[in-house]
């Protein structure tokens, strides 16, 4: 459960729920992405990807179709390994660790990096099941403390006044924005210190994306949050940085406003101009 | 305009108008053709045999008087042998389609498994009495008694149960296990509070199913040997047992020696029908009361 139990734990560890703001000067990187290539069976779909990424930051990435955005951000939590026939080289350091390596927890990463996926996919169960379902799986039982996780992490995804008198009936109730906002309150609930999200308002209307968009910008407080996103507006809007990727390769990375305003790769400029993709 | 209506009057088109309606009539006489049988085998057994269905007749042990024969010791021997086909079935061909479906590796191993389950479902159910005859009555010598029965009509179903098990669990949505692995579940916790609980109302349509062919077959219970004589109500797994279709089958054969014990054997008929046609109505109401839940 805990990674402190992991003999490859790094001192950084030990200060692992400090949350306290500091500046940008002094924020921690999360993730350290060095040399990572990974193949679905014959087919390379990262090229010696090397990215670094900070604590309380939104980073975005941004690419065509077909660029490795998802794959790569599914190679955060290794959820790419559902898919049969990968396999990876390099490291991708989490904190310290590399996530990569065969004597990782999958499950002990995947409780420590939440992850929001691109359709709602609440279970076919009552909004309070959906919420604790994670802090159950992972052995609370106490309803009185199940109570409050719910409370709090369907607050902290800014759902709860919606669904606060109906926390017993079917997810599947609420509309796609509502069941949006209970995954990403299910997510909460297992206290993650990153989340991952991949494209997680491409199925909703405009209204539903705002309030998504500006939930993100609260949680950036806590949460370190990585966000693959089609949409260009999007990360110039909530993104401290932006990794451009295309053909597998990252082209661009640097702070969001500079990437925007200031590309310093042609294919960068030709695509948030949009002269393709 | 002129076209149009030159088409209209034209010949061919008639005669593809003719063709079709002649194909429509071949596909309608095909339906009915087995509609029809269908109800005039109900109506002959109804009318064979309805009148001879009263309480006794239900309650009743057998008996070689016509008058007096009641079918308690069947029905009794049919729901022992479902206590050991339905845990038989559900645990081992549930299990095997967890394995299959969501542990295995996609492979020629398993395709190999799959293709052989697949025909095994295939295979004559007499062949599966030969099994359970070799099997359980003499090589672990249960004799003809309802465990011996039992596992032979589990073994006969559990092909069926597999591939309808797996059915179900291959219909569970990806993006919900997704969601759970996401948060750090198991597979098995996945497996257990995701992937089951939304399979189980098709899982338990595929299980009915299965026992009703299992509770009509008749081939593999005779070559086990299974009587239908004067033998007391079966009340435990080593006990000797007869059991509905058997009870027809003796009842037909003899109706050479007194005639009214083929009126015996259409009353059989028809309380075996209302059971298996009660336990389809109830595999259709859990399969439509669960419908499209995700």
């Amino acid at each position: 459960m805990n990674m402190a139990t992991d003999n490859k734990v790094q001192i950084e560890v030990s200060n692992d729920h400090t949350t306290t703001e500091n500046n940008t000067t002094q924020k921690r990187v999360v993730y350290d992405t060095k040399n990572l290539n990974l193949w679905y069976s014959e087919n390379h779909a990262l090229k010696d990807i090397n990215l670094e990424m900070k604590e309380n930051e939104v980073t975005a990435i941004i690419g065509p179709s077909g660029c490795g955005k998802s794959t790569y951000i599914k190679t955060l939590n290794r959820m790419v390994e559902l898919v049969p026939g990968v396999s990876t080289t390099g490291s991708i350091a989490y904190k310290g660790n590399n996530i990569l390596d065969k004597s990782m927890n999958v499950e002990d990463l995947r409780t420590r990096v939440g992850m929001v996926f691109q359709k709602p996919n609440p279970f076919p169960k009552s909004i309070y099941e959906n919420v604790a379902y994670g802090p159950k799986i992972h052995g609370i039982k106490k309803k009185a403390l199940l109570d409050d996780i719910v409370e709090k992490s369907l607050r902290g995804a800014a759902i709860w006044d919606e669904v606060k008198d109906r926390l017993n009936e079917n997810a599947y109730g609420l509309s796609g924005g509502q069941q949006q906002r209970v995954c990403i309150a299910r997510c909460l609930a297992i206290e993650p210190d990153v989340i991952l999200m991949d494209e997680p308002t491409s199925a909703l209307d405009p209204i539903s994306t705002l309030k998504i968009e500006e939930l993100i910008k609260e949680l950036k407080q806590n949460y370190t949050i990585i966000i693959v996103t089609h949409n260009m507006q999007q990360a110039a809007r909530i993104s401290d940085r932006t990794v451009f990727m295309l053909n597998g390769e990252v082209v661009e990375f640097s702070e969001t406003d500079q990437l925007f305003s200031n590309p310093k790769d042609k294919r960068t400029e030709d695509y948030i101009t949009g002269r393709f993709g | 305009m002129e076209n149009l209506e030159a088409l209209h009057e034209n010949n061919k088109m008639n005669a593809r108008v003719r063709k079709n309606s002649i194909w429509k009539s071949i596909f309608f006489l095909s339906t009915l053709f087995g509609l029809v049988v269908l109800v005039i085998l109900i109506a002959r057994v109804l009318f064979q045999g309805a009148s001879w269905i009263d309480l006794d007749f239900i309650t009743g042990r057998l008996s070689t008087n016509a008058d007096r024969a009641g079918i308690m010791g069947a029905i009794l021997g049919t729901v022992w042998v479902m206590l050991v086909v339905i845990p038989v079935t559900l645990i081992i061909g549930v299990g095997t389609a967890i394995y299959l479906e969501l542990y295995s590796k996609k492979g020629t191993i398993r395709s190999f498994i799959e293709t052989n389950i697949s025909n095994l479902a295939g295979v004559p159910s007499i062949v599966y009495g030969l099994l359970g005859l070799t099997v359980f009555v003499r090589l672990m010598d249960f004799g003809n008694v309802v465990l011996a029965g039992g596992l032979t009509l589990a073994l006969l179903v559990l092909p069926i149960l597999i591939v309808s098990a797996q059915e179900a669990l291959r219909a569970v949505p990806g993006h919900l296990s997704e969601a759970s692995y996401g948060m750090g579940a198991t597979k098995w916790q996945t497996i257990r509070r995701i992937i089951l609980p939304a399979a189980i109302p098709s899982i338990l349509t595929g299980s009915i199913l299965s026992l009703s062919r299992a509770i009509g077959e008749t081939a593999p219970l005779t070559v086990l040997g299974i009587p239908a004589l004067l033998i007391p109500f079966p009340n435990g797994l080593f006990d000797t047992f007869t059991a509905l279709p058997m009870q027809i089958y003796y009842w037909t054969i003899d109706a050479s020696l007194v005639a009214e014990y083929a009126n015996l054997a259409a009353a059989t008929i028809i309380v075996l029908l209302l059971i298996l046609f009660i336990l389809n109505s109830v595999a259709i109401i859990i399969r439509n009361k669960y419908q499209q839940r995700y």
